[in-house]
């Protein structure tokens, strides 16, 4: 008994850490180039809205489900467009900047789902699969190989983010211009466009995250769905200390601890409603409150933009 | 002399720039007005002109304009103090719950002695979840956008756990309706109507007040002295002798006492007990009528009334033409990145040298 | 041998040059020429222009008037790239290389910064190779930056410039760094490299390197070219005037009588640095009313942390200070302060001055809460103005009115601002650090007597600096610190270049 229980809480994080890990990246991205975004939420509540509204326009028909998806990622990318252009191009303050985005995107999500949908509507988005004889294999099976795919695709995306960041010319000019933006200047590394470059590419992580969300994970979209979902994965990129495995590992953690949460609902243990789901956000202020210390491994040009021939 | 002359004329560059980055945002709004399926011109119509027609409308103006101004005194000392202060919804519902505790459970007392109570209440409370992201900012260097933002989702569930729980209204179990919404407090404690009939209430004078007090507070004392120059420039803060933790700290709990009389405000003001989404997105509102009025507090006077009547037309919009009022936090926040974009003209000389070049070119004179 | 390259630079020239900043002429109708293999110095005082001249032949800043002409043709220089492209290399004064990566990453980012995902790293690895081969350099190409020494560092920067097939190099002031040794070595590879067919412009304000490595020299004043020709033409001494405008004679300390009195004496005092290591190590020193007390030392040996052990800012681990006989070890700034210590920090613009506040503001930055510029928690206005004013003028301080921003005044008189304040305050000690960097004659002629000024009046000063010549000139005692602890303390009058520069490279002799 209890060992299914830990199976079923472990097996049901999996799922959960996705959105985390594919915005996360993302924001990695982003902020090894010196830009923090923390208008991830809004875009992820456009995104999420985006995607469900495709599939539910052609009434989940095949293929539907991929279609919402790209959606949102173009959606997300245009949004993260308009980041790029107010904070690399017109350098303005990015922690307002953010929120602002933030603002934008959850009155965007909020006024189309009023005007177009109103009502709570299901989907049928993208169901878990069992992978032929691998889901049969106790304790992996279940945790592994009876999951969605878009499960199997981010997890891919870990290793590929890593090459990314670590053995291209783009992945070595992101963390310059990151690090020591002057610097990659006079290299010739374009600072601004690959700044941009990193942030529309977060924009778009940030819009299939949130297109995971309403797609994959809940198959519906309701008022704020992302749930601060956006936010803390901006903190587990901290925690996380700016790197993939960081980044995974920090997701999974924090799904661990989630998944517990709501299998203590679920196995009828009296606790307060309210209280189980705070803690998440608990464990947020506490990861950072350990995590703020040890920020040397922060790119040392984050949250500043780079001017090249004017002088204060 | 000519440096009072250049002052006025950097002020109405200034002031020029703000407006015209409302102009530019409120034209990108008019795109989502076609996406949701109304006709812009008539929709920013009804959203202007509407609350200015009636007596009604303008007190409306001024009931969302106190709440915001609170906030927004707050937002400015916290950001000229160099703190981002996203938490003002949190704040807001902390010093409600804080408010309300002294108000429905403190034994009768004259309102004399009780008003100044709750919202002594209030700001503590306001205060204290403000001071915890101010405390996390100094002593353990987190980043206080991302811990603001996390206090205000724990602050919303711990106030709708109480409201639905054990600060209910007992005549709510009683007669089964189970609204999730405290019992009432009694009227002497409400603040006074300014005009009978409407629900224009004392608190945007006391906002007012307070304006004049945090703009004496900022440039005329000491301790604002200090705050200015931990905002503007910490490592010379730390040379010059200032407790640079003590007044990050000192900046929040303010920051958080000023949403948390927004609370209280709004909890004697207008609903008279403890509801649902009582801060109402004020906690957001209030940056964007901090920036708007350029982070300072008797700038954001005017700037709240605009947001007022911009919120009480939203509402108005929303029943005339139908699209949402969900709309206006999308147009708040397209606002907030034109000012913020701009701002690079006002900070760095040699864009804003460009742009005086342009409009110079632009309008054909020198 | 020759610098390898896609194109050789025989000839550049540079005509009727002017780039101007927002209320700066930097650069004044400058024109210049070069032939390959040649050494030119480009000559002048901080502000002066130099910098801003070569970035324009770099192409991160676009001339507003006047063109670049290479060999016989005029070519527009947009871009960093276009300067590479060209065979134009720059080794910035500031290194201009990502910590973050390796030796071999930064060389590749720079050869193949036009690509997106592949390059070719074995070619990089084989150009890093033939480079050190070519010209004896050490290095290892999988090292991080953060890893190196500066010495190292500017290595990688000359590696980096000639991976590109670089043929002019530029170099910003490239021994300001250095101990003199490592100069000296610098130097000899640089005349090789013009033996070998590189032309090479070298900036600097150190005469007597100019003097050592270049065939012409060309001296910038205020912008414009005051003098161009061959360096044999002219003396030390004849540059230092052309390069002044005047006749400059910077103050000297006079013979004074030691005072027996210790007014601030550090004992064993550690201290963690930034970077987490150790950047005070049992570090002792004592200083005697109404000296001048000089630290040497290449920087980063613990100078800055030394500053701020002193005035409160940053924690001692181990170790006491006692200021008039007072124990002051990990007091806060503000009681340090109240104890009437002065301190000029190295970074006036952010730690200094607040550089968003006005003039007034910055003036009272370390006396707004006292009377009369405040009475109990209220700021007097008018006191404080009147305070200000008097400052301004007492000081000859140049701005337009005392509600100017600070940020927007000349580094000179940003300053006169820190000096003025903390002159006023008449303090027992001043701890100044590098008080005249990045200053032109005239306003480091105004600091330096100012502190002599303040040793007449029996004031105790700290000079940390980079400057030998100003240490030498205006201390009492020098001592010179290497890595956090002082190595030896020698009398002023004893000094010698030479000596101070192999104890500040570690080398103590014995006997």
């Amino acid at each position: 008994m209890l060992g299914e229980i830990i199976i079923g809480i472990i097996s049901a994080a999996v799922p959960l850490s996705i959105t985390f890990v594919l915005v996360g990246l993302g924001e990695m991205f982003n902020q090894r180039a010196g830009v923090y975004n923390l208008g991830a939420e809004g875009i992820m509540m456009v995104g999420a809205f985006i995607g469900f509204y495709v599939e539910y326009t052609m009434q989940s028909g095949p293929g539907s489900s991929t279609l919402g998806m790209l959606a949102a990622i173009g959606v997300g990318a245009f949004m993260g467009g308009i980041m790029a252009l107010v904070c690399v191009t017109f350098k303005a303050e990015q922690g307002i900047a953010g929120i602002a985005l933030y603002m934008l995107g959850w009155g965007v999500a909020g006024m189309l789902f009023r005007v177009y949908i109103g009502g709570t509507t299901t989907i049928v988005g993208l169901q878990a699969v069992n992978v032929p004889l691998l889901a049969d294999i106790p304790v992996l099976g279940p945790i592994f190989f009876s999951q969605n795919a878009m499960v199997y695709v981010t997890l891919f995306l870990v290793p590929l983010a890593w090459y990314m960041l670590n053995k291209t010319v783009w992945g070595l000019k992101a963390k310059a211009v990151g690090t020591a933006p002057m610097a990659a200047d006079t290299m010739g590394v374009k600072v601004d466009r690959t700044r941009i470059q990193c942030v529309v590419l977060a924009g778009a992580m940030a819009g299939l995250a949130g297109a995971y969300l309403s797609i994959c994970q809940t198959h519906m979209y309701a008022d704020n769905i992302t749930a601060g979902r956006g936010f803390i994965a901006v903190a587990l990129v901290y925690f996380g200390k700016w790197k993939p495995s960081g980044v995974l590992f920090g997701a999974l953690l924090f799904s661990l601890a989630h998944s517990f949460q709501r299998s203590i609902q679920v196995y009828g243990i009296d606790f307060p409603y309210e209280v189980a789901v705070v803690f998440p956000y608990l464990l947020v202020i506490v990861v950072l409150a350990f995590s703020g210390r040890s920020n040397i491994m922060a790119p040392a040009a984050l949250g500043k933009p780079y001017y090249r021939e004017l002088r204060d | 002399m000519g440096n009072s002359r250049r002052r006025l004329q950097e002020l109405t560059f200034n002031v020029g720039l703000t407006a015209l980055s409302l102009l530019l945002a409120l034209v990108i709004g008019a795109v989502l007005f076609l996406i949701a399926g109304a006709n812009p011109i008539k929709a920013y119509g009804v959203m202007f002109t509407a609350p200015l027609e009636d007596i009604f409308g303008i007190t409306e103006i001024f009931v969302r304009a106190a709440p915001l101004l609170l906030v927004a005194l707050g937002i400015s000392i916290s950001f000229r103090s160099g703190i981002l202060n996203i938490g003002g919804e949190g704040q807001i519902l902390v010093g409600a719950i804080f408010g309300l505790c002294i108000a429905l459970y403190a034994p009768p007392m004259h309102w004399s002695i009780m008003m100044p109570l709750i919202f002594a209440a209030s700001f503590a409370g306001g205060a204290l979840w403000g001071g915890i992201a101010g405390w996390m900012k100094a002593y353990l260097n987190v980043n206080e956008i991302l811990s603001t933002v996390m206090l205000n989702y724990v602050a919303i569930q711990i106030y709708s756990y109480l409201i639905r729980g054990p600060m209910m209204d007992k005549q709510e179990i009683v007669y089964g309706t189970g609204a999730s919404q405290t019992a009432r407090i009694a009227r002497e404690y409400w603040l006074a109507k300014l005009i009978p009939g409407a629900r224009m209430h004392s608190g945007m004078i006391i906002a007012v007040v307070l304006a004049v007090i945090v703009f004496f507070f900022l440039w005329k004392t000491i301790y604002g002295y200090r705050m200015r120059a931990v905002g503007a420039e910490i490592r010379a803060s730390r040379y010059a002798g200032v407790n640079t933790r003590w007044y990050l700290l000192l900046a929040m709990l303010l920051a958080g006492g000023f949403a948390g009389l927004a609370g209280a405000v709004e909890v004697l003001g207008v609903h008279h007990r403890g509801l649902e989404s009582i801060s109402a997105g004020y906690g957001f509102s209030g940056i964007v009528v901090a920036l708007f009025g350029g982070l300072h507090p008797l700038g954001a006077i005017p700037a709240s009334i605009i947001f007022g009547l911009l919120i009480v037309g939203a509402d108005m919009m929303q029943r005339a033409v139908h699209v949402p009022a969900y709309i206006i936090l999308a147009i708040q926040g397209l606002i907030i990145l034109a000012i913020v974009s701009s701002n690079v003209f006002i900070t760095k000389k040699g864009m804003r040298a460009k742009m005086v070049k342009f409009l110079g070119k632009a309008t054909g004179r020198k | 041998m020759f610098c390898n390259g896609q194109m050789q630079i025989e000839h550049i020239e540079l005509k009727n040059i002017t780039k101007r900043f927002p209320g700066v002429l930097a650069c004044d109708n400058i024109n210049l020429a070069l032939k390959q293999g040649e050494i030119l110095a480009l000559l002048g005082e901080n502000g002066a222009g130099k910098t801003t001249l070569m970035n324009i032949l770099y192409g991160l800043y676009q001339p507003d008037e006047g063109e670049v002409i290479v060999n016989g043709r005029q070519t527009a220089i947009d871009s960093p790239q276009k300067a590479g492209a060209l065979g134009i290399g720059m080794v910035h004064q500031h290194f201009m290389l990502v910590p973050n990566l390796t030796v071999r990453e930064n060389v590749a980012l720079c050869m193949f910064n036009d690509r997106t995902f592949h390059c070719d790293i074995a070619y990089v690895t084989e150009t890093i190779n033939r480079i050190c081969t070519d010209h004896r350099i050490k290095i290892d190409p999988d090292a991080y930056i953060y890893e190196l020494s500066v010495g190292e560092q500017q290595r990688v920067e000359l590696i980096k410039a000639l991976s590109l097939g670089a043929n002019l190099l530029i170099l910003d002031e490239p021994t300001a760094v250095l101990t003199p040794q490592e100069t000296d070595k610098l130097i000899l590879l640089l005349q090789e490299m013009a033996a070998s067919g590189c032309s090479i412009i070298f900036i600097s304000h150190k005469l007597n390197e100019v003097k050592a490595v270049s065939h012409h020299v060309a001296v910038l004043r205020g912008g414009k070219l005051v003098y161009n020709g061959s360096t044999d033409d002219h003396t030390t001494n004849e540059l230092a005037s052309l390069m002044a405008g005047r006749d400059i004679n910077l103050p000297v300390a006079k013979e004074k009588e030691p005072s027996d009195k210790i007014i601030l004496d550090i004992q064993n005092v550690t201290a963690i640095g930034d970077r987490g290591t150790q950047a005070l190590n049992g570090l002792s020193l004592a200083l005697r009313k109404g000296e001048i007390m000089g630290i040497a030392g290449v920087s980063g040996n613990g100078q800055s942390e030394l500053a701020e052990v002193i005035n409160g800012i940053r924690k001692v681990q181990s170790g006491r200070i006692l200021f008039d006989g007072e124990d002051i070890t990990n007091r806060t700034p503000q009681q340090i302060i109240d104890r009437r210590m002065g301190y000029i920090p190295a970074d006036r613009l952010h730690e200094g001055t607040v550089a968003g506040f006005s003039v007034k503001e910055n003036m009272i930055l370390k006396d707004y809460a006292r009377p009369p510029l405040a009475q109990a928690t209220f700021l007097k206005d008018r006191a404080i103005c009147r305070y200000a004013n008097d400052l301004v003028a007492k000081f000859a301080i140049k701005t337009p009115s005392i509600d100017t921003t600070c940020a927007s005044l000349s580094g000179g008189n940003i300053q006169k601002v820190i000096v003025a304040r903390e002159m006023n305050r008449r303090p027992k000690v001043l701890v100044a650090v590098y008080p005249t960097r990045g200053l032109d004659m005239g306003a480091a002629e105004f600091v330096h007597s100012e502190l002599l000024a303040a040793r007449d009046k029996d004031e105790t000063v700290l000079l940390i600096s980079e400057e030998l010549e100003e240490l030498i000139n205006l201390s009492d005692r020098i001592a010179v610190i290497y890595e956090g602890k002082i190595l030896k303390i020698i009398p002023a009058k004893q000094a010698q270049k030479s000596a101070l520069g192999l104890l500040m490279a570690g080398v103590q002799s014995h006997g």
